[in-house]
């Protein structure tokens, strides 16, 4: 039987993250309000609905270049981090050697700083090298920041992993890379899907390190938020709610695949 | 245990000398973090030290650009102040604001904790000026508030769009998630039944709270509050979109001195100076942590 404080504590702790989740998503809803109401200006109550400013962020070649450019960036990122983070994860979580504690804590760095001053400092070394800033070196500013992420995401996965399978594997004779295509892999596999998503979703939202080292390239993020300082245009919460419903796809899609994985391996 | 030492057979070790295994797969990362992340950092504390205005770096070696700083007529250590006063802010609002959350997450939620974190997690896949300029749309004259309050025939909404409680608002609102997670992590390490044992020997609800709930969660809940502090200490985007610059933070200081004014040497010296205190903070906290004990759950 519950007391009856904890019937209402347990109302409470409802209520409050009913709240905030009301309030995450607020803004959110404000935009993609903003742009389905017709008209250059945003008035509310919205008088008109009209898709009129879906279609000229569709129609617009400057904004398919936009896209095109961030979904680059997104799948190198992705490929990149997750074979690097993979291996990373394996020598913070699994591996024991001299130096892991030092490299558990070295990765984080990066997570625990501050985006736009990394960028700038990034900005300041691609200079000193003679790097003309591009989307090239905005890939790289963001696996600075997204591998170590992806690395804590997999090492996750790594901590529930025997490793006396792969002893057992490599005691019957099997050779390393079909030990690691074989038991490692599979069994990391959620974990390394896990990381990949977030990988995408993190380079696709990313806003302070493209703004200073992607140059004269833009991202949909920049480009937004280059039009929000310039003035209100209809097309800036469309473009951003169309970006958002692409991230919610992705993760829907991937958190699905992701559990049909898990699923199989528990069926196994 | 996760970790096991592993001999090589005698055909690997002629093609791979003593090299172990965990420094093999850490070598990828660390040679990114050494090019992506060390030589930035150092290119940086160089540049401080170089002539102003110039780009002598390497060549000329001053303080000149620390003394600028600290120079009481320039008032650049006032955007300091307020940068690490809202990063305080942000730390003590959010650990109250997300505690309840995160014991919700671990104990109440049940099977719908899975789909309450997902809710939590989406935002951070959305750009953060996105999500602000949605907050700029619901404040703003005639926006949704305003708007929303006329038409049921109030006098309108309050002004708090550009002011610098609207920049609190919109830390708040981004860094919310990094602290909820680590801490979520955290109580996830509490042992259910030992708050159990406490309550059958008669512990009341805030002793069980503060002598074993709360010291159990404290290794994520400090992960939470240095993520949430450092990135309120480097914000950016909340002044600028929310507040309207009526607040100069010292990362928007640091972006003006690389941008439009084109002294780099002074940039560099301010973004050494928020380093060193984010960075010193950092590593002081992480040297007290067990992150295979966080992360690994055993």
């Amino acid at each position: 039987m519950e007391t009856r404080s904890q019937i209402r504590a347990r109302a409470f702790v409802k209520i409050w993250t009913a709240f905030v989740i009301l309030a995450i998503y607020l803004p959110i809803i404000c935009g993609a309000l903003a742009g389905l109401s017709k008209g250059r200006y945003f008035g509310f109550p919205i008088r008109v609905f009209s898709t009129e400013w879906w279609g000229k962020t569709f129609a617009s070649l400057e904004i398919q270049s936009l896209v095109q450019n961030s979904l680059l960036i997104a799948f190198i990122v992705t490929l990149v981090s997750v074979v690097f983070a993979f291996f990373g994860a394996l020598a913070f979580a699994r591996y024991d050697w001299r130096g892991r504690k030092l490299f558990q804590k070295a990765i984080l760095l990066p997570v625990f700083f501050p985006q736009p001053v990394l960028g700038l400092a990034l900005l300041l070394w691609f200079n000193a090298l003679g790097i003309n800033p591009s989307w090239q070196t905005a890939v790289v500013a963001h696996l600075v920041w997204i591998v170590p992420v992806v690395t804590l995401v997999i090492a996750i996965q790594v901590y529930s992993f025997d490793p006396t399978l792969e002893e057992a594997a490599r005691d019957l004779g099997a050779s390393r890379w079909f030990i690691l295509r074989e038991v490692t892999l599979p069994i990391l596999w959620p974990g390394i899907w896990s990381g990949a998503l977030f990988a995408f979703l993190l380079s696709w939202g990313n806003f302070p390190l493209s703004l200073y080292t992607a140059g004269v390239d833009s991202t949909i993020p920049k480009w937004l938020y280059s039009k929000m300082v310039a003035g209100y245009s209809p097309m800036v919460p469309a473009l951003g709610t169309m970006s958002t419903l692409s991230a919610a796809a992705v993760l829907l899609v991937g958190g699905l695949a992701i559990a049909l994985v898990r699923r199989r391996q528990a069926d196994a | 245990m996760a970790a096991v030492t592993y001999t090589a057979t005698a055909g690997e070790r002629s093609l791979l000398p003593a090299i172990p295994a965990g420094l093999r797969a850490a070598a990828p990362v660390t040679l990114l973090l050494v090019l992506g992340f060390l030589a930035p950092l150092l290119t940086v504390a160089a540049y401080a030290f170089a002539t102003p205005k110039s780009f002598d770096v390497f060549r000329s070696f001053t303080l000149a650009n620390f003394s600028a700083v600290f120079d009481p007529s320039n008032t650049v250590w006032m955007s300091f102040a307020w940068s690490l006063a809202y990063a305080a802010a942000t730390v003590a609002l959010l650990a109250v604001i997300a505690y309840p959350i995160a014991y919700g997450l671990n104990r109440m939620f049940g099977k719908w904790s899975g789909l309450v974190g997902v809710l939590f997690v989406f935002p951070l896949f959305v750009s953060e000026n996105v999500r602000l300029y949605g907050w700029v749309l619901f404040f703003i004259k005639n926006g949704v508030l305003d708007g929303g309050l006329k038409w049921l025939g109030f006098s309108g909404g309050p002004e708090v769009l550009y002011t610098p409680g609207a920049i609190l608002f919109g830390m708040l609102y981004v860094y919310l998630p990094f602290m909820l997670f680590p801490m979520s992590l955290g109580i996830a390490m509490i042992p259910r039944d030992l708050v159990d044992a406490a309550r059958d020997l008669g512990a009341s609800r805030l002793m069980i709270w503060r002598e074993i709930e709360l010291p159990l969660a404290m290794p994520g809940i400090l992960i939470g509050m240095l993520l949430t502090f450092v990135l309120g200490a480097g914000a950016i985007a909340e002044s600028k979109i929310l507040g309207g610059q009526s607040v100069i933070t010292i990362a928007q200081d640091i972006e003006v001195a690389f941008t439009y004014a084109q002294n780099w040497p002074l940039g560099s010296a301010l973004a050494l100076l928020l380093v060193a205190i984010v960075s010193g903070l950092a590593l002081y906290v992480l040297s007290k942590l067990d992150l295979d004990r966080i992360l690994g759950k055993r």
